[in-house]
């Protein structure tokens, strides 16, 4: 009998909490709070240190370099309001802001900018941008906002080697006695007020940023890990902004009657690696036949629904040449054939393809319609998929036959690519290939100033890259962001940055 | 009783200890260590000083057995390390974790059983009836869905039909705002407890049955006593035994976190922190989780016979003179 009664009073519980769950919740009302949402989390606090996409898109708003991009990759003044080349290219001299400070109220000057660089170049912290920057002697400070840089070779894409999160400028009292893995001190348009990992967090508007802005009080960024669940909370209007990197999901927005979805194109780039270094792809015929064997538009439509384009191995618009220049850019499986038969394999061979699952979320997608159009020329693909670490394991050390990669891309194509082409670049094995004519186009790409002249210099590159064909370029995606209609002013960017949130403002 | 239970969980200790050795020497043996989960493919960016100064941040150049004698020697005295990735102590971390844990598993419980038993007795007292086949489809369905299923669909109803999204990041605990965070549990336990009312229904019939055939319920029958307190009292009872050893056993899986249905509800639970911990090869905390949940299991283990001794008389675990 009691159990009756106490079963039947939990029936009567449960269904007054699921309708009490089911009344709508007070929506959110005029806090002018920026709700975004995203899967990934920061992994670290440390500018100079963290690599990590997820961890850029929130260490760039609080933290500035000396130089950014605008939306067309052009280089604009940041931390410095002005640079300038000295004429046998060994010093690059930097103007610096006046008046800037740093959260904690200190002024920016050449002593910080100083002690960041040279934070950086100390292998000590260990630094990944410290490739990018060994052209770097010495530094001097002649006045409080003149930096000089003393380089031991002529380097001109050191400049936009420098626009990145990864070489912002640090306080160097929060350097020589703080702790700059979690102190965080910079110049951004937003202070740092808490960050719970894989949950949430808390970014004020800085009051004395140098800038025209913001115009929010605050963002608060949580962690959503499942994109489904992002775009549940942006239909139900719970948050105002997202960050999303599945076009499967992306493009259930396109025609939203609510929510806007914002697609800019990435310079980062998706791509075949193959590895040179392993029979029979040594054979430059084998490659060449991969090259041909290729639909890379047929790759794009079934991996990302044709969300992006089809790209050459350098994705920065001022750079790009069209697609008919490059070799075997049109699938020609006769050709393919035929280039295998000289090779000696006409009756094709076995091939592994590593890729990472879930990372890009497209990865296996493109594996497997690659797999069936090699299977065309009578290549036997057989696929790998790996967990992120696993496979950036093997992808450093150069353990795969082929891999489907998801790369960064860089405004300049030196260091875009000076890592795998050049002789001894840091990751030249994992390229697989190299030979004097990159080497040599990329040393006269890092030399010449005239922009004309380096534009020839990599056209000429990525003709002979693609030749070559080590690895078989496919495409570039779009980078997503979706908004409420009531967000105004961001910006979506190229290298996926959210710094013009600084300039968003809330109509409601 | 008090020496029995003691005994046992001395008795457990070095089950505990032997699986913080294998998971200790497992996920070193794994590719990739925390300076390829931070920073991927940049890492090849890095000189062999560089690599070298991370390594000894990340405490990753002692040799594993010096390692582990390290972790074993602090953990003894309450110290489980301390999370890189978090920045803050691994105990520190769980104990903010477990709290929302314990609650959807405890409310996913209170639904599994609340609608189990009521189906189960239900379906053995009109058994092979269409009653009786409907809670059989029941089951079947919750044993077959899959809960990351049930959990999307959930939530794609609530928010494309009703508009709403309880929690959408932002998880209040109970001592915050209890209403509110009851809202925001209430459809993850659901979806948690379908499946495992599905199991508890399917035993409570099946005990059900066996024990209704029981001479002793004749007895009772013959004897004049009203059917709802054979049921109840007698039948009931008895057939608990089963059920809570399954119930025990659900428990303690559900205590470990479940990864799917606490991201897909957005939940900060110890599924994502042990997900996550090995994601980034976050050692510290990942022993630290997996030793947690171990223990969890051995308590849950003894709770579990402590309830038989309420359920049944006769089990006794005192000393036999």
């Amino acid at each position: 009998m009691r159990s009756v009664k106490f079963l039947s009073l939990s029936l009567v519980v449960l269904i007054a909490l699921l309708f009490g769950a089911v009344a709508p919740i007070a929506a959110q009302d005029g806090d002018n709070i920026l709700i975004m949402a995203r899967a990934a989390d920061t992994t670290g606090l440390d500018p100079h240190l963290q690599t990590a996409f997820a961890s850029l898109r929130l260490l760039e708003l609080v933290y500035e370099p000396l130089v950014n991009l605008d939306a067309d990759l052009n280089l604009i003044p940041a931390l410095a309001e002005s640079w300038e080349f000295s004429d046998d290219a060994l010093q690059l001299t930097f103007a610096l802001r006046q008046g800037v400070q740093f959260h904690d109220g200190s002024d920016l000057t050449s002593e910080d900018v100083k002690a960041s660089f040279e934070r950086i170049l100390d292998e000590e912290t260990g630094a990944a941008t410290r490739a990018n920057l060994t052209s770097i002697e010495s530094i001097d400070t002649p006045d409080d906002y003149t930096v000089v840089l003393n380089l031991n070779t002529p380097d001109v894409p050191l400049v936009s080697a420098l626009a990145t999160v990864n070489a912002v400028i640090l306080s160097s009292d929060v350097i020589a006695n703080g702790e700059p893995t979690t102190d965080v001190v910079g110049t951004g348009p937003f202070m740092l007020e808490s960050w719970v990992p894989e949950e949430r967090t808390i970014l004020n508007a800085n009051p004395n940023w140098w800038g025209e802005g913001p115009y929010v009080d605050g963002i608060e960024m949580r962690v959503i890990p499942d994109e489904a669940s992002i775009l549940a909370a942006l239909r139900a209007g719970e948050i105002d902004f997202a960050l999303l990197n599945d076009p499967l999901i992306a493009t259930l927005l396109i025609g939203d009657q609510t929510v806007e979805l914002n697609r800019a194109p990435a310079i980062s780039y998706h791509v075949l690696q193959l590895n040179a270094a392993r029979p029979p792809l040594d054979i430059l015929e084998v490659r060449q036949a991969i090259s041909c064997a290729v639909d890379r538009q047929a790759v794009l439509d079934t991996a990302a629904l044709g969300e992006g384009k089809v790209t050459g191995p350098l994705t920065i618009p001022a750079f790009e040449l069209p697609l008919d220049e490059y070799f075997c850019y049109e699938q020609d499986l006769d050709l393919a054939r035929e280039l295998l038969e000289q090779a000696g394999y006409a009756d094709g061979f076995e091939l592994t393809i590593i890729a990472a699952s879930a990372e890009p979320p497209t990865a296996i997608a493109e594996a497997q319609t690659i797999q069936a159009q090699l299977a065309e020329i009578g290549i036997e693909v057989e696929i790998e998929p790996l967990e992120l670490s696993v496979y950036v394991d093997r992808w450093l050390a150069a353990d795969f036959d082929a891999a489907v990669a998801l790369n960064g891309g860089r405004p300049d194509p030196y260091t875009m690519y000076a890592r795998y082409w050049v002789e001894g670049g840091n990751l030249s094995t994992v390229a697989g290939y190299g030979d004097e004519t990159l080497d040599s186009l990329m040393a006269q790409g890092r030399s010449e100033s005239d922009p004309e002249a380096r534009f020839e210099i990599f056209a000429d590159f990525q003709r002979h890259l693609v030749e070559m064909a080590p690895w078989v370029w496919l495409y570039t995606e779009y980078e997503y962001t979706a908004q409420q209609p009531y967000v105004e002013g961001f910006v979506p960017m190229p290298t996926d940055s959210l710094y013009s949130l600084s300039q968003v403002r809330l109509e409601r | 009783m008090i020496r029995y239970f003691t005994q046992r969980a001395i008795a457990f200790i070095p089950t505990v200890l032997g699986v913080s050795l294998l998971v200790f020497f497992a996920i070193r043996l794994i590719p990739g260590d925390a300076i390829t989960a931070m920073l991927g493919t940049e890492a090849g960016m890095l000189t062999a000083d560089q690599r070298a100064s991370l390594e000894a941040y990340f405490g990753l150049d002692k040799p594993a057995y010096e390692q582990y004698f390290n972790w074993l020697v602090n953990l003894l005295q309450g110290d489980m390390g301390y999370s890189v990735r978090h920045g803050q102590p691994v105990v520190d971390v769980i104990l903010a974790r477990f709290p929302v844990t314990l609650e959807l598993a405890l409310l996913a419980v209170v639904i599994a059983l609340t609608i189990g038993l009521t189906f189960g007795v239900i379906s053995a007292i009109f058994h092979n009836s269409p009653i009786d086949l409907f809670g059989q489809l029941f089951a079947l369905i919750g044993l077959a869905a899959p809960n990351f299923l049930i959990g999307t669909l959930i939530i794609y109803i609530l928010s494309v039909y009703f508009g709403i999204l309880p929690n959408a990041g932002n998880y209040v605990e109970f001592t915050a705002n209890p209403s509110k965070n009851l809202q925001q549990l209430i459809f993850p336990a659901i979806t948690l407890g379908f499946a495992f009312s599905a199991s508890v229904m399917r035993m409570t019939r099946s005990a059900m049955l066996e024990v209704l055939s029981q001479d002793y319920i004749r007895t009772a029958r013959s004897k004049g006593l009203k059917e709802r307190s054979i049921l109840l009292r007698h039948a009931l009872r008895n057939a608990l035994i089963p059920i809570v050893t399954l119930v025990g056993v659900e428990t303690g899986y559900l205590l470990g976190g479940t990864v799917i249905v606490e991201e897909i509800f957005t939940l900060p639970g110890i599924g994502r922190l042990a997900y996550n911990a090995i994601s980034q090869r976050d050692y510290a905390l990942i022993q630290g989780v997996t030793l947690f949940i171990a223990v969890n299991f051995v308590v849950i283990n003894l709770l579990v016979d402590f309830v038989y001794t309420l359920l049944d008389p006769r089990i006794s675990y005192a000393k036999q003179r």
